[in-house]
């Protein structure tokens, strides 16, 4: 189990120590989930959903009570310019 | 040795609905101030649930279906995993395995994959800081994937002038590359053998077809001295060449999983044949019918359908007369203002231009095509767009038919010119 790896893709800044810790632990998670392997599941449709739902739309519509003022959107903000957000520059990462 | 490049693209559109794709919200972020066109959904707050767009999912399958693709008849949302400031829930909902569209073809070109995601919101750098605007978070976005079929940059152009004149046709987005409604990504290898390479080098950033030309003749030139390595550049427009793009290879990892806040989508080939009929005539095969049902040029007929308004007028005006060639003419040359004259009013003003010809129209004509005929390189300047030409035209004729130069023989000219 790559600690680090998965501790970057989680944004988690770990201490060493805790690296060893969240080792040990997550290692016997995934051997405890494990288990489900041994379901036979070979004639089972594979299913994402279990609410039986299908086809939940809405229709193309402004809902302008919904929207939030700028204040509104920014009221939790740790540091705001100009009615923008402000986070640490990160450098280019496209997706 | 002869090297061919392989080329793949990725067309990322913005569809014009009138609301989000998840939240009611307005759609339409272009200029406007920060932050005003959000709601718990597009912030990623905590318990917010996104409802999919029932309209955004149709015109996805409707341009799904003008490239030919196979509609999947069940589809579903996944949620691909990454942090970006940009990216308010840590994952943007878009498709994995369950596109609405795979398998199409546009010409030659084969379409692997049409599939509707959502937008993220805007960065904008300032020194150590980054500002962010959360408007175009969750505006419905297309991604139309071809299969590496490209072997020139020449079609690579036409393939997107193409692309872009269908979805302006479907009426679905502006595709206006200017506003970033249409964004481009092509990745290019280069081959020895024709085969495909195990590399690829991906240019994002791209906001122009011409920028697309650029980077890829870059590349073309770049790939030939340096190592083939699979990487990522963006296109620089200040040093006029692409450049590598920092990234950490954990950014990859982006464990899809199906979004389990929204159900999947289950559509029936009724309602697939249902929202096929929407789809107007395509501008190819409306160009041929032109050619066809008004005798007029390829050239001609390729202005007129170059956008679906044009083409409408045009057709609105050849019920009222006949004289196609003249009403073709009149347009392509903005003789008259389209967009202030009804079809009716043009077709009048052509023939009231008519009606004032001084000199006998067929010794015109004849003395037109001698002109034109002793000329060819000037004709060939003109079709390549050096309008500039036409006065030189002007000046021969009017010495050939011993009158000054005016509209009528600059009208029949300009028709004559297009039609040959
Ligand atoms: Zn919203």
């Amino acid at each position: 189990m790559d600690i680090k790896h998965v501790a970057k893709l989680a944004n988690l800044p770990l201490t060493a120590d805790e690296e060893k810790r969240f080792s040990a632990q997550l290692t016997a998670i995934l051997n405890l989930v494990s288990q489900l392997q041994k379901v036979p599941t070979k004639n089972v449709v594979p299913t994402s959903q279990v609410t039986g739902q299908e086809n939940v739309f809405r229709d193309d519509k402004i809902e302008t009570e919904r929207i939030l003022t700028q204040d509104e959107a920014l009221s939790n903000a740790k540091k705001t310019y100009n009615g923008y957000f402000v986070v640490p520059r990160i450098f280019k990462n496209d997706h | 040795m002869k090297i061919t490049p392989i080329i793949g693209l990725e067309v990322h559109v913005e569809l014009a609905t009138a609301s989000k794709m998840f939240c009611g919200c307005p759609a339409d972020h272009f200029g406007k101030p920060p932050n005003i066109q959000t709601c718990p959904v597009c912030l990623g707050l905590p318990g917010a649930l996104p409802v999919p767009n029932k309209k955004a999912v149709e015109w996805t399958i409707i341009l799904a279906q003008a490239l030919d693709c196979k509609i999947n008849l069940i589809s579903k949302f996944d949620r691909k995993n990454y942090f970006y400031p940009d990216l308010p829930k840590g994952y943007q909902i878009t498709q994995y395995d369950q596109p609405f569209g795979e398998n199409g073809k546009l010409g030659k070109i084969r379409i692997r994959r049409v599939h509707l995601e959502e937008d993220t919101g805007k960065l904008q750098h300032e020194g150590q800081q980054s500002l962010v605007d959360f408007n175009r978070s969750g505006v419905p976005l297309v991604e139309i994937v071809t299969e590496p079929d490209f072997r020139s940059v020449e079609e690579v152009d036409v393939y997107l002038k193409k692309l872009q004149r269908i979805i302006r046709y479907l009426g679905i987005s502006s595709a206006d590359m200017e506003k970033g409604s249409m964004r481009l990504e092509p990745s290019i290898s280069l081959s020895n053998d024709g085969s495909l390479p195990n590399y690829r080098v991906e240019v994002k950033n791209i906001n122009s077809f011409r920028f697309v030309r650029m980077a890829l003749e870059y590349e073309i030139k770049r790939q030939q001295k340096e190592p083939h390595i699979q990487q990522t550049r963006g296109w620089s427009e200040a040093k006029n060449a692409t450049v590598p793009q920092r990234e950490k290879e954990e950014a990859h990892d982006y464990r899809y999983f199906p979004d389990p806040d929204i159900p999947p989508i289950r559509m029936s080939n009724e309602q697939l044949a249902i929202i096929k009929e929407q789809i107007p005539e395509l501008p190819e095969a409306k160009l041929t019918r032109f050619v066809k049902q008004y005798n007029l040029s390829q050239y001609a007929a390729n202005i007129l359908t170059d956008d679906k308004n044009t083409a409408d007028y045009f057709e609105e005006a050849a019920k009222l007369s006949d004289q196609f060639a003249d009403i073709a003419n009149w347009i392509i040359n903005k003789k008259a203002d389209i967009t202030t004259l009804v079809p009716a009013q043009l077709v009048e003003q052509i023939k009231k231009s008519q009606t004032a010809m001084p000199v006998d129209k067929t010794a015109l004509e004849q003395a037109i095509k001698t002109v034109l005929s002793a000329n060819p390189k000037a004709v060939a300047d003109y079709k390549k767009g050096k309008t500039a030409v036409i006065g030189f035209f002007l000046g021969k004729i009017s010495q050939a038919v011993k009158i000054p130069a005016n509209d009528m023989i600059r009208t029949v000219l300009e028709r004559m010119l297009n039609a040959r």
